[in-house]
Order: structure tokens, then C-alpha cells, then sequence
């Protein structure tokens, strides 16, 4: 049960959603888009997320688009992960929406919510990392298309009131070739002690890590390393395993150097079988 | 635009009838269920969409519903456990011993009678994935899979 009351708003258009919130945040009521809601429930029932409004997106058309249009798959941000994986137009990332959670609340989860909560794992965002995806926003200034990672930089950053509205990845990437990899503590369900998600598209590997530190990252300095020809497989792994910077992830569910021990091994792999996508 | 800014009255769709009832934004699902329509089939367990206890199906697919807005339901339809009345997956739980305790015992309900609905030709890896959304502490697992295979081989059985 939820401790405090808030007000609910389900606008049907983009621009309304906009305006609501801005007038929303003038009154004060410190308002959050609403996506699936499970981020923002447990953590509202346990006094550790407060709105005073709640703008519910799922009813507006651009969110819940799922289509390839002119060689470009457009995802709705209130997309669920269920819906992704089932319609699997974009095979890793259906792969990692299927080992997020379960099953129950893959259906409740949607896309924008994986990407902007504040739980640190973010997993959807490996694959739009390693796509070079472009976001669609709406902001003060109308409807804008970003490249991600001008907008990233140890998670989105998006302006005050600024909604996600699509994501768009190019088809051919979608089409690659791809592993992906989750190692938990103990239970099949559970938060990821590292995800690694890559690609590789002709000799070019690139690789993306949840849980390595605080934030999803892919490192460019580590994929030069990866598909650096002269350099022997094991060679590789070490080096790509000493560049990395400081901060890695030492907590309850690892210290940093099992997580080391751990992306080791996963990058030993990375050189075998990939997924092929039919 | 739906705006409900307090407490309202809504018409949610349970179990087939459409029933009035008072809500308030903050309020779940699974609190809405239980404490304005006396469904008390859907249990709170952790509150927080681990254990499952309190799945309920939100058109047809299991959801759990401490982990919903009541107000997110509107133009849904909803079905608790009060809903599967004669269902042979009630049957097969009774036939295969799936419950001890049987507080998780709805929950798990739900999620097969989805299951069965959704996937009648689910494989032991969907099943798996499928029961890993809810936990029995009785850990009487063993059965509650027991039950839904036996479920979809009569169900089989029927088509073939």
C-alpha cells in the first residue's frame, strides 16, 4: 500500500503529456511520467519515491508504435518487454527483455522505464548502445531526434520534463549476429552480477556490460582491443580487462574482482559462437 | 484524457461483472481486489512482484497485481481466483497435491490457467520460465508442475 496520494492524468497525445507536466511542476506537484509503474510502486510503498502526479503514457500512439519503417525499427517507449520479445523484430534485445524479471512483470515494464528508472542495471540500454540507436524526444522546443550517445553519459540525460518518445535503430543492425550473456548470484531471476551483450557485425565486435559498474557502458577503448588481429585471444582478454577504469561494482552480490573473474570469462567467449538471427 | 485526481468511483471489469467501486490513485490493484470487493483470492505476500501471490490476469495475461494501479485497469478485464471456478486446472492442482500450505496456491493458479490458455503447446522450457514468477516456500514445486503438464496433455489430447 502506498503511504501518500497523488493525482493520475492519462492524456491521449504527446502534447498534452507535455503541457500537463510542465503546468504539473508549476504547481509544485512534482510530477513523473508513468510508464509500467513497477519501479515507481514498490519504491512509493516503501517511502524511497514521492510524486504528487502521475502522467500515464501508455495511451499515446508514438509510445506504443513497434514497426519497421524505411529500414528503421521504431520502438514506443511505453512498449512492454513482452511485447519486444514477442515480436522479436529486434532479436537482442528481445533476448534481453526475456531476462529481465519474469514473465509477469516483462508484461508491466516498459521499455522508457527500463531505460530512465533509477534501478542502475538498465539492460535495454546495452542494446541501444551497441545499435548506435537515435532517440526521439519531446521537449520545450517540439519533437527532436538525438543519436544516443550524444544524449548518454552514465545513463540518458534528459531535460527537466523532456519525454521519450521512440527509439530508432537501423535495420541492418538489428539483423546481426549477437551474444548475450547474464550472469546472476544464484537465481535465474535476479538482478545481473554482468550482463555482456555484443554484436558483430563482419570482424567488428562490440560489447556493452550491465552491471560492471553503476551504469551500463560500452567501452570503445575495450572493443579496439577485442578486435585487435595481432594480439593472441587470451592476450586480448587480459589487456581489455586492465584498461578498465576504476569503480567497478564491489558489493553485496560481488566483490569487484569476482566481477573481474567473471568478465574474464565472459570475454574469453566472446570469441566463439554468436547468435546468427534468421 | 482520464484525470482522477482523488477518490473516485470507477467501474472496473471482474471476473465478467462490471462492479462500481471507490478508488484512489495510490491504491493497487491487489488493495483494490481485496479490500473494496472482497476478492480475497489474490494475497499479499512481499508486495514488492516477487513472490506471486498475488497474480491476477489483466486481459488474459498474468500480472501481478501489487505491482498495478487500480486505476491502470480501467477498460481492462480482470480475473482473480474467484474467476476459475470449475477450471481443470483447479482439478489438476487437486488431483497432482499442488498445494500445501496454499498460500501461493492462487497465484500459481493463475499463472497456469494463463498458460494453458496462452501456450497449450508449452515446452518444459516455457513451463519453467513460466512458474519461475512465483514462489512456493512449501517448495512443492515438483506438484504445481505436475499439475499444468498434466492440464496441457489433456488439453492435447483433446485437439489431436
Amino acid at each position: 500500500m502506498i503511504a501518500f496520494d497523488f493525482e493520475y492524468y492519462k492524456p491521449d497525445t504527446v502534447e498534452e503529456a507535455f503541457k500537463l507536466y510542465k503546468q504539473l511542476n508549476l504547481g509544485g506537484k512534482k510530477p513523473i511520467y508513468y510508464g509500467g509503474g513497477t519501479e515507481f510502486i514498490s519504491m512509493a510503498r516503501m517511502n524511497n519515491r514521492y510524486a504528487g502526479a502521475v502522467i500515464d503514457i501508455k495511451a499515446i500512439e508514438e509510445c506504443n508504435v513497434n514497426k519497421i519503417v524505411g529500414g528503421e525499427l521504431i520502438m514506443g517507449s511505453a512498449l512492454s518487454l513482452s511485447k519486444i520479445a514477442e515480436s522479436n523484430l529486434f532479436p537482442l534485445m528481445a533476448y534481453i527483455a526475456r531476462r529481465i524479471a519474469d514473465h509477469t512483470i516483462q508484461g508491466k515494464i516498459t521499455l522508457g522505464g527500463n531505460l530512465l528508472g533509477t534501478i542502475i542495471y538498465k539492460e535495454a540500454c546495452l542494446a541501444l548502445l551497441l545499435s548506435n540507436s537515435k532517440l526521439v524526444i519531446y521537449g520545450r522546443d517540439g519533437k527532436r531526434t538525438v543519436p544516443i550517445l550524444d544524449m548518454y553519459d552514465q545513463g540518458l540525460r534528459l531535460e527537466e520534463g523532456e519525454l521519450l518518445l521512440q527509439i530508432i535503430v537501423d535495420e541492418r543492425i538489428t539483423g546481426l549476429p549477437f551474444r548475450h550473456v547474464k550472469r546472476t548470484k544464484l537465481e535465474k531471476i535476479d538482478y545481473p552480477l554482468i550482463t555482456m551483450a555484443a554484436i558483430k557485425d563482419g570482424d567488428n565486435i562490440s560489447l556493452a556490460f550491465s552491471g560492471l559498474y553503476q551504469y551500463p557502458n560500452r567501452s570503445l577503448e575495450m572493443e579496439k582491443i577485442i578486435n585487435d588481429s595481432s594480439m593472441p585471444e587470451k592476450k586480448k582478454v587480459e589487456r581489455a580487462i586492465e584498461i578498465l577504469p576504476e569503480g567497478i561494482l564491489d558489493d553485496l552480490g560481488a566483490s569487484s574482482q569476482f566481477r573481474k573473474f567473471i568478465l574474464n570469462e565472459l570475454l574469453s567467449q566472446v570469441f566463439d559462437k554468436f547468435e546468427e538471427v534468421c | 484524457m482520464i484525470e482522477i485526481l482523488g477518490q473516485k468511483m470507477l467501474t472496473l471489469n471482474v471476473n465478467g461483472k462490471n462492479r462500481d467501486v471507490l478508488v484512489k490513485p495510490s491504491d493497487t490493484l491487489l488493495f483494490t481486489l481485496r479490500n473494496e470487493l472482497g476478492l480475497t483470492g489474490a494475497k499479499p505476500g512481499c508486495e514488492n512482484g516477487d513472490c506471486g501471490a498475488c497474480t491476477v490476469l489483466v486481459d488474459g495475461w498474468p500480472v501481478k497485481s501489487c505491482l498495478m494501479l487500480a486505476v491502470e485497469a480501467i477498460g481492462k478485464s480482470i480475473v482473480t481466483v474467484e474467476g476459475l471456478k470449475d477450471t481443470p486446472i483447479q482439478k489438476a492442482f487437486v488431483e497432482n497435491f499442488a498445494f500445501q500450505c496454499g498460500y501461493c496456491t492462487s497465484g500459481f493458479l493463475m499463472v497456469c490457467h494463463a498458460l494453458a490458455n496462452i501456450h497449450p503447446d508449452a515446452n518444459e522450457a516455457t513451463i519453467e520460465e513460466w512458474l519461475q514468477s512465483n514462489i512456493c516456500r512449501c517448495t512443492g514445486y515438483e506438484e504445481i508442475s505436475n499439475a499444468i503438464k498434466s492440464t496441457l496433455e489433456k488439453i492435447n489430447a483433446i485437439q489431436a
